[in-house]
């Protein structure tokens, strides 16, 4: 027998829910090439190259051919804003939350301390707990505290303390580091502990140790957790949402905005740019991670 | 202070933890509770918070009403009853769905051949990853009246010369189900393929040499040995079904309200943040009993870890 043969109806219903899981993704490719500018029905290619001509809604001739909705995406403003401030946040949430989860994944599985269990269990809460939770709980305490920071200090005006990029950077650090620690902690389990010792033995102190054996030993297990906090951050909706202010839109919160008014296929060209960028990343990352484990 | 650094094992234990424990106690343990403090105070007509101790936002919240249309001092209105349990309904729907249509996907992963698993799980991955915002507003483009299933339906009515009327799929229950279904599926997929792939391959063999049918097998062995996949799986598309706002607000429009819902509305437009925080309550307490009940009857096991 055979041990990789699998019955037809797993077969088919394998490829029905593949099938399910990729449709949305290939319409939303196929939609940003639209020439209709209101993208309802797929009109057609923009076949023709040249100066902009719209006529009745479609656009029949684009300086880019049939990446019009692309080379707008390039010029708007809003997508750029939104971009940098995605990427603000993301770099420095993640380049923190790593750095700090990777210390506490240490003291988790190294150190006996009076405050353990309270962080092991205060790490799981953000797991079990539904984000939004986490979102309000976070908008309320920055809502209470600014009024109450605002009215004693007598701030006015634009000195006033409001929500923004900082309060969305701290919040995403609050929900990555648990992820991060998680991480690194499963790393270090298989860690075999004689090597530091041989290390020490041979004379370097625990902060020589710590750098030269230690650290590279769970290096990717760190790598691993700051990739994980990289993506939980740029593609944070919920918890963004309710800590965003006034100009400091992230990309998820700036096309959900489109989403509730007009759609141009400038949408369908952001996400396409999206998904391939997803695309690579998740190929890098297992052609990483299967040259681990070889 | 130095000396005591490099000797004492718990102090350094405790500065290492520190900076961390400084983030989930600042924006998670206090928010939670200033949340529930919240929960029980009202609203004042600016739309701030009058601190205080009354539980009249939980008995709201469950359908006991002090300010009646027939002139009563207590009456009973459904509306937010009916928005926890419509809620609930549809997260156990998504994960009943997520388990039948993850189940054999996983499993065909899982008895494929070593060098050509990485393949199919990569194909899984990149839909996961794909920004949820996203992945609603594909399915905004699939379901709405003019859009890409009504078309493809009317083309194939049109072979068969059958007159068609496009369907209205978008702003319904079951177009929230399948958006709920989309987003989540890959959380139910990975565990349940962590703990399919753990069967070694030989006793799928040695079952059917002992005579026992395909049929069986799965029953007495697949089966009983993925339930920790299962376990992890709903608990990983459970909780975040319960919250999640953004599915029932695009793909539901104002008809299906959910308790995100409910909590986003009354932070944001209503401007009662004690309402909203009792909501938030509600969410939390009934999503920790879930997984709660679960787990203590299945165990938790690691294959939570599917990231």
């Amino acid at each position: 027998m055979n041990p990789h043969r699998r019955s037809p109806l797993v077969v088919v219903s394998t490829a029905l829910v593949y099938f399910f899981l990729y449709m949305p993704i290939v319409v939303l490719f196929l939609f940003a090439f639209n020439s209709s500018k209101t993208n309802i029905l797929f009109e057609g290619f923009i076949t023709q190259v040249g100066p902009t001509e719209i006529v009745s809604g479609n656009v029949i001739q684009s300086p880019c051919g049939p990446f019009h909705w692309f080379c707008e995406l390039a010029k708007n403003v809003e997508v750029r804003n939104a971009t940098r401030n995605t990427l603000t946040i993301a770099l420095i949430s993640t380049l923190t939350s790593t750095i700090i989860g990777t210390f506490a994944a240490i003291a988790l599985q190294r150190y006996k301390f009076k405050l353990r269990t309270f962080s092991e269990v205060s790490l799981y809460i953000p797991i079990v707990i539904p984000e939004i939770v986490m979102g309000i709980g976070i908008l309320v305490l920055f809502s209470q505290l600014f009024t109450l920071l605002n009215s004693a200090l007598s701030l006015i005006g634009d000195s006033q303390l409001t929500l923004g990029l900082t309060t969305v950077i701290v919040s995403h650090i609050a929900f990555s580091v648990p992820f991060v620690a998680l991480v690194v902690r499963a790393r270090l389990h298989g860690f075999d502990q004689s090597i530091e010792e041989a290390a020490m033995d041979l004379g370097a102190n625990e902060l020589v140790t710590f750098w030269r054996v230690t650290l590279p030993t769970i290096m990717p297990g760190v790598l691993s957790g700051a990739l994980l906090a990289f993506t939980l951050s740029l593609d944070d909706f919920v918890i963004t949402f309710f800590t965003t202010g006034p100009g400091a839109s992230t990309l998820p919160i700036y096309v959900y905005g489109l989403l509730r008014r007009i759609v141009t296929p400038q949408v369908n060209a952001l996400s396409a740019v999206w998904i391939l960028i997803i695309f690579v990343a998740v190929f890098l990352t297992q052609r990483l991670q299967s040259r681990q484990a070889y | 202070m130095l000396r005591k650094l490099r000797e004492d094992k718990s102090f350094q234990g405790t500065i290492l933890i520190s900076p961390t424990l400084l983030f989930m106690i600042g924006l998670l343990i206090v928010p939670l509770l200033l949340t529930l403090v919240i929960s029980f105070g009202s609203r004042a007509p600016d739309g701030t918070v009058i601190y205080g101790f009354s539980f009249h936002n939980y008995v709201r919240l469950f359908g006991i009403r002090t300010e009646c249309a027939g002139g009563e001092s207590i009456c009973f209105d459904p509306i937010y009853a009916k928005i926890l349990s419509r809620s609930l309904s549809l997260a156990f729907n998504t994960t009943v769905l997520a388990i039948l249509m993850a189940y054999p996907l996983a499993y065909f992963i899982a008895r494929a051949p070593l060098k050509k698993r990485n393949t199919f799980l990569f194909l899984i991955l990149v839909p996961m990853w794909t920004n949820f915002v996203i992945r609603v507003y594909a399915w905004m483009m699939l379901l709405r009246t003019q859009g890409v299933i009504n078309g493809a339906l009317g083309w194939l009515a049109g072979l068969v010369g059958f007159h068609f009327t496009p369907l209205e799929m978008l702003y319904t229950q079951g177009a929230v189900l399948v958006g709920m279904v989309y987003e989540f599926l890959p959380f139910m997929i990975l565990p349940l393929y962590t703990s399919l792939e753990k069967i070694d391959l030989s006793w799928y063999e040695a079952s059917a040499d002992l005579g026992a049918s395909p049929f069986r097998t799965f029953l007495r062995m697949t089966l009983p040995l993925s339930m920790p996949g299962v376990v992890s799986g709903t608990i990983l598309v459970f909780i975040p079904v319960m919250g999640t706002f953004i599915v029932s607000d695009l793909l539901g429009g104002r008809q299906i309200v959910l308790i995100g819902n409910l909590i986003q509305n009354q932070f944001l437009i209503a401007r009662d943040p004690t309402f909203g925080s009792a909501a938030s309550i509600i969410l939390m307490t009934m999503t920790l009993i879930v997984t709660y009940f679960y787990t203590r009857k299945f165990g938790f096991s690691e294959e939570i870890v599917v990231v």
